[in-house]
């Protein structure tokens, strides 16, 4: 099995499916382009699975490494690798783009194979940041996946998209050329390499530590995206097609999450320890205010954009409070906001695909035309307000029982999310859902079709089966987690 | 896995395959179908309880893991079994109930369109209950918690389209999510410090956790971590001041505020600080706590049940008050009274409950008292079993209710701990209290004056009066009889829930006493610490149930109760006038208990409308106001005056660009030349 680039397959097969699909060219051949995209996107889910079976959980090594000469001159090399802190994310990533092709199968119907192939291009792209383990090669697949995101928002967008994209852009740009300058002054300090296992070795004095852990603070900070530079977000998933959003909260969310891990923590660690309280304020303040502000949300979307942000916050704050609980618990997170948001977005779309509209407002009443729907939107609804047997739990049940340990006051605050959560998830529930059908585009609703019953299904299955039995899924990162813990407690000095 | 833990087993997924079989596949296997498989999963699991509970008697019990959950940072998140006797108690109640409520449901969902769906919530519930009360760790615990909250949410929404139900649910969780809150820090704590969430490893560490002080607050750990359960509790089982969900949980069935609102669910708190008694045994300050709570919680929401009207809210306040005194009785240490009135109560508030629901079918969903009267010609066995449910209630000597509530008010008045004495006050006040607005419901329902089939009806919920505009499909609410139109009595199956009901109500206490408050039952599952009283004094005067009885009749509690049943008959049967006159004499008063002490209110204005302010606060002056306009787009800005300021520089004038250079050369000159 090791003779397989696995990591190569992950990253290409969905890049070329996806030149592929664009080459079916205009809109005649659109019943192609989705068959082609659908076969690449499983295709790409397929190649993913051995890198979960063939794990070995006993080390924290990089597994399916890849290594070849790129730039020979400066040392940079195609080097790819993925442990426990990253093999689930090129999983779920894989996982997440079958489910957005099909969500895009009947909704879109303008430039169809353009809009599958950025999708699957993205897709690849991403599964790059997660296995690359040269810097350089980060830098490229960082920059190069915002492209796609951006001509989604742009192209297939609602009518403020041009704003939104701009917007999008430049704020992660902004950060990226932070990053840019550290991984060079990296380089140079490392005396000519750009390995990231190399850095993570690299002692440094700690000014040079607290400017870069600044840098990558603003760089991942951005796309996290941490308070208070989290207002592109709503915007950006408001004008975005419902798969963009799909893409944009599971995955697109967890590179600047994953970027913590793979750098600030260990490349840095004594500015870190210097500065977690910086983090885990921020942290707080995404928690709480942000669940502040989504209770009032009167658009669905920026509700939940509103709530991933708030979501997102307990991920940071798991990674800075420097216990496994906390690292672990904010791993799960990850993953199970992958599938939570995934499913919030894609209940929205299916009522936008109905009524066009994503106002609060403009609903009631759903389960008497919908009740399938309802079932489904219930379970999901429950999952973003963290009940038991959800996955939407066990992230946060983690996180909190790691902030009470390492401070009260700190898992306490964190814990109101348990309160604001449910509070912002059922009440738009109950005014979407609850009550008597509110005016007649809610009494002409049809239930979701087989299609919608397929995507919704299987992430129905997963947030329960995650829910019931994590136990597969947080077998994976101790030995990755509990080598990191060691290895930011060790001074670089 | 042995015989014996198959049998554990298939306690909770019997009820679990029933839920999913009618929920799933309701419209193929019909009515008729979903009642069937979900009634055989409740009586399965009722027998095997019963099988389970001779098993416990004969000195066998069980502590062990079904599945590991999750490992992480050292400590082994497992679900498992606990069953011992306090255990097998619980799931006897449950399943017992839980069957009765699924019989009677046949009856009184008969013509609801959600019927399957119906069944399959309440054999969710029964499930989720008994994964809480066999959990041998607080992770299963925290789980059967929710889940039994979110059956308890869908079902007090159950019809949807009434505005009043779905406030009440989404009112109901978010109260319980801020129990839950207190809750999870507990859990957290017991985590950090204990390092495992198993009972028995935990319990085993009480000791050292005792002698320990919080890291970061200086607060005694035990004391902290007690309290912090407590808060869950508070939410749970409705204590002050987190009652205020379950009165509106009225909106749901009657079904299920029998089975989750008055009998099991609400219950959770009670049974868990019991089985967490080692733990609270270490902590005087969290137990005077618990006592004030409980106690406050006993007397004042029973002075509410004086003053509604509908029959069903009569019987929820009765529940809140009853749950105070189970809370009193954990305060004072006597965690066995306080699961035996946890066991008696079951029983006679969920026939209090059908009993209602019988006569709410009886009169056409009309569930107002003041249209009521004279029942007891037309409905004979609810009549009956209503008026046994009743004396258990207000404890009248040999009915069950009697044994543990005199029980529990001996023990407080034992017991030495700080908040007793007024703990004293609140019960023996609430012994009348309760036997008033019983009896006032009694005599209103079932005798005088008939009033039903008049033509004005009173407005049967003058709070909720606004919300009543809608006359949807399956909202019956306010049918109620039509003039001349005679009440009648329920159908077989509504009736006998209720006589099974009634014989535990009359009898159970006169039989369990002896073993589980002064016998070896409790003994290695609940601990008293040395030096609180609990039930010892009580116990040292105890010559056998009979005894008792025939003492209860010479002691104040009997005499408040007959008191209470006096008054209400003689302001209700005698001279109706006289409670009118009261309430416009003691205006402020009725005022005050008619608006709940204002707590509602309060909360909206504050909690809710607070939450809702201030989210618009931080979105459209901190999101919109600040980052957006200030920091992102003002930087837009800056840039573009930056571009318009540097495009004044480019006019494309040779000369002026030859002038600047030149001004710029002798600046660079200047400079070269004074470098030093």
């Amino acid at each position: 099995m090791t003779d397989i680039p696995l990591l190569s397959l992950a990253i290409w097969v969905p890049i070329f499916g996806g030149l592929l699909v664009l080459a079916t060219g205009s809109d005649r051949n659109a019943p192609l382009a989705r068959m082609l995209a659908f076969a690449v996107a499983v295709a790409g889910f397929v190649v993913t699975i051995p890198l979960y079976l063939g794990f070995d959980t006993t080390t924290s090594a990089m597994q399916f490494v890849e290594i070849a000469s790129w730039v020979p001159r400066f040392n940079i090399n195609y080097h790819l690798g993925v442990d426990g802190l990253s093999v689930l994310f090129v999983i779920l990533n894989a996982f997440i783009t079958i489910t957005v092709v099909l969500a895009g199968w009947k909704v879109i119907e303008d430039k169809v194979a353009q809009y599958m192939a950025a999708f699957l291009i993205m897709s690849g792209l991403m599964n790059g940041i997660f296995s690359a383990l040269d810097g350089v090669l980060f830098y490229v697949f960082f920059e190069a996946s915002l492209i796609p995101m951006y001509l989604i928002i742009g192209v297939w967008g609602g009518p403020n998209r041009v704003y939104a994209a701009i917007k999008f852009f430049l704020y992660t740009l902004l950060g990226s050329l932070l990053m840019l300058v550290v991984l060079l002054y990296l380089f140079m300090q490392s005396g000519g390499s750009f390995s990231i296992l190399d850095w993570h070795q690299l002692p440094l004095p700690i000014e040079p530590q607290i400017l870069i852990f600044l840098a990558f603070l603003i760089a991942f900070g951005v796309k996290v995206p941490m308070w208070p530079v989290h207002t592109w977000l709503p915007d950006a998933h408001v004008e975005a097609p419902t798969g963009g959003s799909v893409v944009l909260a599971a995955i697109a969310l967890k590179l600047g999450a994953y970027g913590f891990l793979r750098f600030s923590l260990p490349i840095v660690p004594d500015a870190a320890h210097e500065l977690s309280w910086l983090v885990i304020a921020l942290s707080l303040i995404a928690v709480v205010y942000i669940g502040f502000v989504a209770l009032v949300q009167a658009d669905m979307k920026k509700l939940v954009a509103y709530s991933s942000i708030s979501h997102m916050g307990f991920v940071t704050l798991g990674f800075f409070i420097f216990n496994p609980l906390g690292i672990e618990g904010a791993i799960v997170q990850m993953i199970s906001h992958g599938f939570v948001s995934a499913a919030m977005f894609l209940c929205i779309g299916v009522l936008y695909d109905r009524v066009h509209s994503r106002q609060i407002a403009d609903y009631g009443g759903v389960v008497h035309t919908m009740p399938k729907f309802a079932a489904f939107f219930m379970l999901f609804a429950m999952a973003n307000s963290g009940l038991p047997a959800t996955s939407g739990f066990v992230g946060e049940f983690m996180v909190v029982l790691g902030a009470v340990q390492y401070n009260f006051w700190i898992g306490f605050i964190a814990a109101t999310t348990l309160i604001l959560g449910a509070a912002y998830s059922l009440w738009m529930y109950k005014r979407v859902v609850f009550g008597k059908v509110a005016n007649k585009h809610v009494a002409e609703l049809e239930d979701i079709n087989a299609r919608e019953f397929a995507f919704l299904g299987i992430l129905a299955a997963c947030v329960l089966a995650m829910g019931l039995y994590p136990y597969p899924f947080t077998e994976v990162m101790h030995a990755s987690v509990n080598e990191l813990l060691r290895h930011v407690a060790v001074s670089k000095l | 896995m042995t015989d014996m833990q198959t049998l554990y087993l298939l306690v909770p997924l019997a009820p679990l395959v029933g839920a999913i079989l009618a929920g799933l596949f309701g419209k193929t296997i019909g009515r008729t179908g979903a009642h069937v498989v979900t009634i055989l999963g409740v009586a399965i699991a009722l027998a095997a309880s019963v099988y389970i509970y001779q098993d416990v008697q004969a000195g066998n019990t069980f502590n062990g893991t079904v599945y590991t959950w999750m490992v992480a940072g050292g400590i082994t998140f497992e679900v498992g079994f606990l069953i011992d006797s306090l255990t097998v108690m619980m799931m006897l109640v449950v399943t017992f109930v839980s069957l009765m409520v699924h019989i009677y449901t046949i009856g009184y969902m008969s013509e609801d369109p959600g019927y399957q769906r119906f069944f399959s919530y309440i054999s969710l519930f029964t499930f989720s209950m008994l994964m809480l009360v066999m959990s041998n760790n607080f992770l299963q615990l925290f789980f059967g918690w929710e889940a039994v909250g979110l059956v308890s949410y869908l079902l007090i929404g159950f019809w949807y389209d009434r505005p009043t139900a779905i406030y009440a649910n989404l009112k109901a969780f978010l109260v319980n999510r801020v129990g839950d809150f207190g809750f999870l820090l507990g859990i957290g704590l017991i985590a950090a410090y204990a390092g495992t969430l198993n009972y028995a490893e935990v319990f085993a560490k009480a000791g050292e956790l005792a002698a320990q002080d919080m890291a970061v607050t200086g607060w005694p750990l035990i004391t902290a971590i007690c309290i912090c359960l407590f808060i869950g509790a508070m939410g749970k089982s409705a204590q002050v001041p987190l009652h205020v969900w379950l009165p509106d949980s009225m909106e749901g069935p009657t079904p299920i505020s029998a089975l989750i609102h008055a009998a099991t669910m609400v219950t959770a708190g009670i049974f868990m600080v019991a089985r967490m008694s080692p733990l609270f045994e270490l902590s005087d300050t969290a137990l005077s706590f618990v006592l004030v709570i409980g106690a406050t919680t006993a007397l004042f929401m029973g002075f509410l049940g004086i003053v509604q009207n509908d029959i069903k809210r009569v019987v929820a306040y009765s529940t809140l008050s009853q749950l105070g005194y189970m809370t009193v009785a954990l305060g004072v240490s006597a965690y066995s009274a306080a699961v035996f009135h946890l066991m008696t109560h079951a029983f006679f508030k969920a026939l209090l409950f059908l009993g209602a629901g019988s006569v709410i079918i009886g009169m056409h969903h009309d569930q107002d008292m003041r249209n009521m009267g004279g029942l007891w010609k037309y409905m004979p066995i609810t009549w009956f079993t209503s008026l046994l449910g009743s004396l258990a209630l207000i404890g009248f000597p040999l009915f069950s209710g009697f044994f543990s509530k005199d029980s529990i008010i001996e023990a407080v008045h034992a017991s030495t701990i700080p908040g007793a004495g007024y703990a004293l006050f609140c019960v023996m006040l609430g012994v009348f209290v309760t036997a008033f607005y019983s009896f006032r419901m009694y005599f209103l329902v079932f005798h005088g004056k008939e009033r039903f089939g008049q033509e004005a009806h009173h407005g049967h919920d003058d709070h909720h009066a606004d919300a009543h505009d809608d006359d949807h499909g399956h909202d019956e609410h306010h049918h109620g009889l039509a003039p001349g139109q005679k009440p009648h009595e329920s159908p077989w199956v509504v009736t006998l829930p209720l006589v099974l009901l009634a014989i535990p109500s009359v009898l159970i206490g006169f039989f369990t006493i002896e073993p589980m408050l002064f016998g070896d039952w409790f003994k290695g599952v609940i601990f008293v610490g040395d030096n609180h009283v609990g039930l010892k004094e009580l116990e040292a005067s105890f010559h056998g149930p009979l005894a008792m009885a025939i003492h209860g009749l010479q002691t104040a509690p009997f005499w408040l109760a007959m008191g209470g049943v006096a008054l209400a008959w003689f302001f209700y049967m005698v001279k109706p006038g006289i409670p009118a006159a009261i309430q416009r004499t003691f205006k402020p008063i009725h005022s005050l208990l008619e608006n709940k002490y204002f707590f509602d209110r309060f909360n909206e204005i504050v909690f809710a409308g607070g939450a809702r302010a201030l989210g618009k606060g931080l979105w459209k002056v901190g999101d919109q106001g600040l980052i957006d306009g200030v920091a992102v787009n003002g930087t837009a800005r800056l840039v573009g005056w930056v571009a318009q300021m540097s495009r004044l520089f480019q006019t494309g004038h040779l000369y002026q660009y030859a002038f600047m250079m030149i001004i710029g050369v002798f600046i660079l000159l200047t400079f070269w030349f004074n470098r030093g």
